[in-house]
C-alpha cells in the first residue's frame, strides 16, 4: 500500500462555525433537509398562488381584476400560469419535499448514520436545486413570458419557438434549461440516498429492520436515479430541436400561426412522449412513496400495532417501483399505438392496483384494532390513505385504452392525478411535519391549530377534485381557458364557481400551517423528551433538535424491527430500535 | 420477525451481522454503541456503480432515440464515418491497457512509473478528444452539419456526450495524480482504481456507440 487506508480522523466532521457554512453551504444533512423543506414551502406557496388566479378566472371569466392589464387574464397567460403551476408543484414541491426533504434529515439517522455518506455531494445537490428553480422562475420575466405548454412541454409546439406563442420563446429555452439542471441535481441526490443506505448501515441495521420510511426512500432514489437521465437526455434533444435546428421530434410541413415550417422535417413528437413518459410515470411514485412510507410508519407508531405484514409492505414498494418503469405507455393511449401494445400497457398499469391493494389493506390491518391517538400527524396520515384509494380508484378506469379515449386530457384526468399525486403526497408531507416537527426544532406544532388545519383541508380538496371527475365525465376538456360560449359546458359553470370557493377555503387554511410552523417554530410547546411520541425508531433516542454527527460520535447498535409495539412481556408498549435484548423483559 | 408481534420474547434476535456483510471497518464485535466507523471505502464504490447506472439509462435513451428516429425513415441518410475515428478507437483502447499498468505500477509501489503511466494515460484521453475534435471538422468540410440530417445531428449528439464524460474521466485522472491523498477519505490506490473502473467503462461504452453509429447507420 502505498498510503494507508483512511488516514487522519474523519468518520465524522466538525461542526462548522461561522453563519455560511452552518446555515447556507452546510454540509450537515439535517440543514439541508431544512433547506430542500423550506424551498418546497416557498415553492407550494408560489404553485397555490398560480392555482388561485387560475381559479379565480374559471369561476368568473369575464370580472375584471386589477393584477392583470386590462382587468381581463388573456388565454396565453391561463396557459403560462398552468404551465408553472404543474411544473412548480411536481419538480420543486412533490419531488423535494417528500424524497430530498425529510429524506435527507431522518434516513441517515435512521439507519444510524453520521450524515449522507458524500456530504459536499449532498450540498451541492440542494445547490443546484435552488438554480433550478431560480431558472424557472426567471421565465416569468423574459420577453413572452412564461412557457404556455403545459408541465409536459409536448412538441411540436414546444419545439418551434416563439411563433409557437409568446412563451415559447425565451420562457420555454428556460424552462428546458432549468428542468435539466434539476435532473442534475435529482441524480445527484438519488446517488447519495443509495449509497449512505447501502453502505451506512448501523450495526444491526438489516434489511429486514429498516424502516419502511427508509424502504420507501430507498426505491425512490433508485426510481430517480434510472428515470432522470432519460429526462436529461429527453432536454437536450428538445433544445437541440430549438436552438440548433435539429428535427428530433419536428415533422416537416407544419404549419403554425399561419407560416409553414420549412427548418424542420421528419422529427416524431411521439418520440418526446415516450422518453418523457418513461420518467414521467416513475416521477409519480418519486411523488408518492415517500408519503406511503410515512403513513405506514406513523399508522403503526399511533395504533401501538406492528405494521401488518412488513415483508408484504417491503415486496409492494419494490414491485410498484419495478412496474412504475413499464407503464408509460398508458399516458399514451391516445396517440394511435397500437391497440396491442395499448393492450399490453394497460394490463401492466392495473396490475399496479395489487401492490397498491396489499398496501391499502396492511394499513386498515394495522389500525384494526390498536389504540388509535387521533392526533395531527395520524390524522394527516389516515388522509392520506383515504386520499391514495380515491385517487387510485380513478386510475383503473383511466388504465382502461377504451374509456380513456373519452375520459383523456379531460378533468377527470385533472382530479384523478391531484388527488392520488398531489394531495395524497402533501398529506403525506404534513403527516410527516406534524410527527417530526419536535425532533427536528425541539417544539411541538400547535395540536389545536392543527386539527383546524386537517379538516379544512380534507374537506376542502375533496370539494375541489370531487366535482372535477363529474366535469370530466360530462366531457369537459382540461386546459382550455375559457368554456362559457360552449352550449354543453356553460351548464357546468356552476361547478367550476363551487370549486374555486373550496379552493379559497381551502388554500386560506393552508395560511394556519404556515402560521403554525412559524409561531411554534419560537413559541410551541417544548419537546423536553427525547421520544414524546414513544416510538422506536433511531431517531427518537438521539436529542432535539439531533447534535451536529447525530450520535454523538458514537454509533448505535440495532436489536431489533422497526414496528415492536404492544409486545406480550414487554416493560412498555414500545421496544427502541437499539434497546439491548436484556433490557427489553419486565422487569 | 421485523414487523410482527413476537410471542416469545427470547426469539428477537439481537442483530449479528451489521447492516451488510462487511462491516464498514474497526471491529465488528462489539454488542454496544461504539465509536463511529469511518465512511467505508467501498461506498465510493457503490457510488461508481450507481453514477454508471445512471450514465447508462441516460445513453441508453440517446440509443433508442436514435433506433427510433432511423426508423422514422424518410429523411434519413448515411453519415460517412471519418476515418479519424478508427485511430481514436484504437487509442482509446490502449489507453485503458496503459491504464491497467499504471495501477499495477502504484500496487508495486513503483510511484515513478505510476506517474508516467497514468500520465501517457491522460494524454491518450486528451489525444482521443482532439481526434474526436477533428472528426468534427472532416465531417462540417463535407457539409454535414449538426442539422443537416438526424443521422449527422446523432453523429455529434452521441459523441459530444461520449467526449463529456470522457472529459469527466480525465479530470479524474488529472485529480488522482495531483489531490494530497494523506488526509483523504480514502488512498490513492483505491481513488486510482475508482479512475480506472470509470475509464474501462468509458471505452466500453464508445465501443457501444461506434458499432450503433457505423452498423447501426
Amino acid at each position: 500500500m502505498v498510503t494507508h487506508e483512511d488516514g487522519g480522523g474523519h468518520g465524522q466532521h466538525h461542526p462548522p462555525s461561522g453563519f455560511i457554512r452552518k446555515y447556507v453551504f452546510s454540509i450537515d444533512h439535517k440543514v439541508i433537509g431544512i433547506q430542500y423543506l423550506c424551498l418546497a414551502l416557498f415553492s407550494v406557496f408560489v404553485g397555490m398562488g398560480l392555482s388561485l388566479l387560475m381559479r379565480l378566472h374559471l369561476a368568473w371569466p369575464t370580472a375584471k381584476w386589477f393584477f392583470f392589464k386590462g382587468g381581463l387574464m388573456t388565454p396565453e397567460q391561463y396557459l403560462a400560469l398552468m404551465t408553472m403551476h404543474g411544473t412548480i408543484m411536481v419538480f420543486m414541491v412533490l419531488t423535494t419535499a417528500p424524497q430530498s426533504g425529510f429524506g435527507n434529515y431522518f434516513l441517515p439517522i435512521q439507519i444510524g448514520a453520521a450524515d449522507m455518506a458524500f456530504p459536499v455531494l449532498n450540498m451541492l445537490s440542494f445547490w443546484t436545486t435552488f438554480l433550478s428553480l431560480l431558472v424557472m422562475l426567471a421565465a416569468f420575466f423574459v420577453a413572452g413570458g412564461a412557457p404556455i405548454g403545459g408541465w409536459t412541454s409536448y412538441p411540436t409546439l414546444s419545439a418551434l419557438g416563439e411563433i409557437a406563442g409568446p412563451g415559447q420563446g425565451a420562457g420555454e429555452t428556460l424552462w428546458i434549461v432549468g428542468l435539466a439542471i434539476f435532473c442534475g441535481a435529482s441524480l445527484m441526490g438519488a446517488l447519495n440516498f443509495i449509497t449512505t443506505l447501502i453502505d451506512l448501515r448501523a450495526k444491526g441495521m438489516t434489511l429486514g429492520r429498516l424502516p419502511l420510511t427508509c424502504w420507501t426512500w430507498f426505491v425512490t432514489a433508485i426510481l430517480g436515479l434510472l428515470a432522470f437521465g432519460v429526462l436529461l437526455a429527453a432536454c437536450i434533444l428538445l433544445l437541440l430541436d430549438r436552438i440548433a435546428g435539429t428535427s428530433f421530434f419536428v415533422p416537416g410541413g407544419l404549419v403554425i400561426t399561419d407560416q409553414v415550417v420549412t427548418w424542420h422535417k421528419g422529427g416524431s413528437p411521439l418520440l418526446w412522449q415516450h422518453l418523457f413518459w418513461f420518467f414521467g410515470h416513475p416521477e409519480v411514485y418519486i411523488a408518492i412513496l415517500p408519503g406511503m412510507g410515512v403513513a405506514s410508519h406513523l399508522l403503526s407508531t399511533f395504533s401501538r400495532k406492528p405494521v401488518f405484514g412488513y415483508r408484504a409492505m417491503v415486496g409492494a414498494v419494490c414491485g410498484i417501483g419495478f412496474l412504475g418503469f413499464c407503464v408509460w405507455g398508458h399516458h399514451m393511449f391516445i396517440s394511435g399505438m397500437s391497440p396491442y401494445s395499448a393492450f399490453a400497457f394497460s394490463i401492466l398499469t392495473m396490475t399496479i392496483g395489487v401492490p397498491s391493494a396489499i398496501k391499502t389493506f396492511n394499513w386498515l390491518g394495522t389500525v384494526w384494532g390498536g389504540k388509535i391517538t387521533f392526533n395531527c400527524a395520524m390524522l394527516f396520515a389516515l388522509g392520506f390513505v383515504s386520499l391514495f384509494v380515491s385517487g387510485g380508484l380513478s386510475g383503473l378506469f383511466l388504465a382502461q385504452p377504451s374509456l380513456d379515449l373519452y375520459l383523456h386530457d379531460g378533468y377527470f384526468v385533472v382530479a384523478h392525478f391531484h388527488l392520488i399525486m398531489g394531495v395524497a403526497a402533501i398529506f403525506g408531507m404534513f403527516a410527516g411535519m406534524y410527527f417530526w416537527f419536535p425532533k427536528m426544532f425541539g417544539r411541538f406544532l400547535s395540536e389545536g391549530v392543527g386539527k383546524v388545519h386537517f379538516w379544512l383541508t380534507f374537506v376542502g380538496v375533496y370539494a375541489i377534485f370531487m366535482p372535477m371527475h363529474f366535469l370530466g365525465l360530462a366531457g369537459h376538456p382540461r386546459r382550455y381557458f375559457d368554456t362559457t360560449a360552449v352550449v354543453y359546458l356553460a351548464k357546468l359553470q356552476p361547478v367550476h364557481v363551487f370549486i374555486s370557493i373550496a379552493a379559497f377555503i381551502t388554500i386560506g387554511a393552508q395560511l394556519l400551517f404556515l402560521f403554525n410552523f412559524f409561531w411554534s417554530l419560537k413559541a410551541g410547546k417544548e419537546a423536553k423528551e427525547e421520544n414524546p411520541w414513544h416510538a422506536t425508531t433511531l431517531e427518537w433516542s438521539i436529542p432535539s433538535p439531533p447534535p451536529h454527527d447525530n450520535f454523538g460520535g458514537l454509533e448505535p447498535v440495532v436489536y431489533h424491527g422497526p414496528y415492536e409495539f404492544s409486545v406480550p412481556g414487554a416493560a412498555d408498549d414500545y421496544i427502541p430500535q437499539h434497546l439491548a435484548p436484556n433490557l427489553v423483559r419486565k422487569a | 420477525m421485523p414487523g410482527t408481534i413476537t410471542e416469545d420474547i427470547e426469539i428477537i434476535d439481537a442483530g449479528h451481522g451489521g447492516g451488510t456483510g462487511t462491516p464498514a471497518g474497526g471491529d465488528d464485535d462489539r454488542d454496544s454503541p461504539g465509536a463511529r466507523r469511518p465512511v467505508p471505502p467501498r461506498a465510493y464504490f457503490t457510488a461508481l456503480q450507481l453514477g454508471l447506472a445512471a450514465i447508462v439509462m441516460f445513453f441508453m435513451a440517446l440509443a433508442s432515440s436514435y433506433i427510433v428516429r432511423k426508423g422514422l425513415g424518410t429523411d434519413w441518410q448515411r453519415t460517412p464515418m471519418p476515418q479519424v475515428v478508427w485511430f481514436n478507437t484504437a487509442i482509446l483502447l490502449f489507453s485503458s491497457v496503459t491504464i491497467v499498468v499504471a495501477r499495477r505500477k502504484l500496487e508495486s509501489g513503483a510511484r515513478e512509473s505510476f506517474r508516467t503511466w497514468w500520465s501517457v494515460t491522460t494524454g491518450l484521453g486528451l489525444l482521443f478528444l482532439a481526434g474526436q475534435i477533428i472528426a468534427w471538422r472532416r465531417l462540417a468540410a463535407a457539409g454535414m452539419l449538426l442539422s443537416t440530417n438526424p443521422s449527422s445531428s446523432f453523429f455529434y449528439l452521441l459523441t459530444a456526450a461520449h467526449g463529456m464524460h470522457l472529459a469527466g474521466g480525465i479530470f479524474a485522472l488529472l485529480y488522482v495524480a495531483f489531490r494530497e491523498w494523506k488526509r483523504s477519505r480514502i488512498s490513492q490506490a483505491t481513488a486510482a482504481e475508482l479512475t480506472a473502473i470509470y475509464w474501462h467503462f468509458m471505452d466500453g461504452l464508445w465501443v457501444f456507440l461506434l458499432v450503433l453509429l457505423t452498423v447501426g447507420r
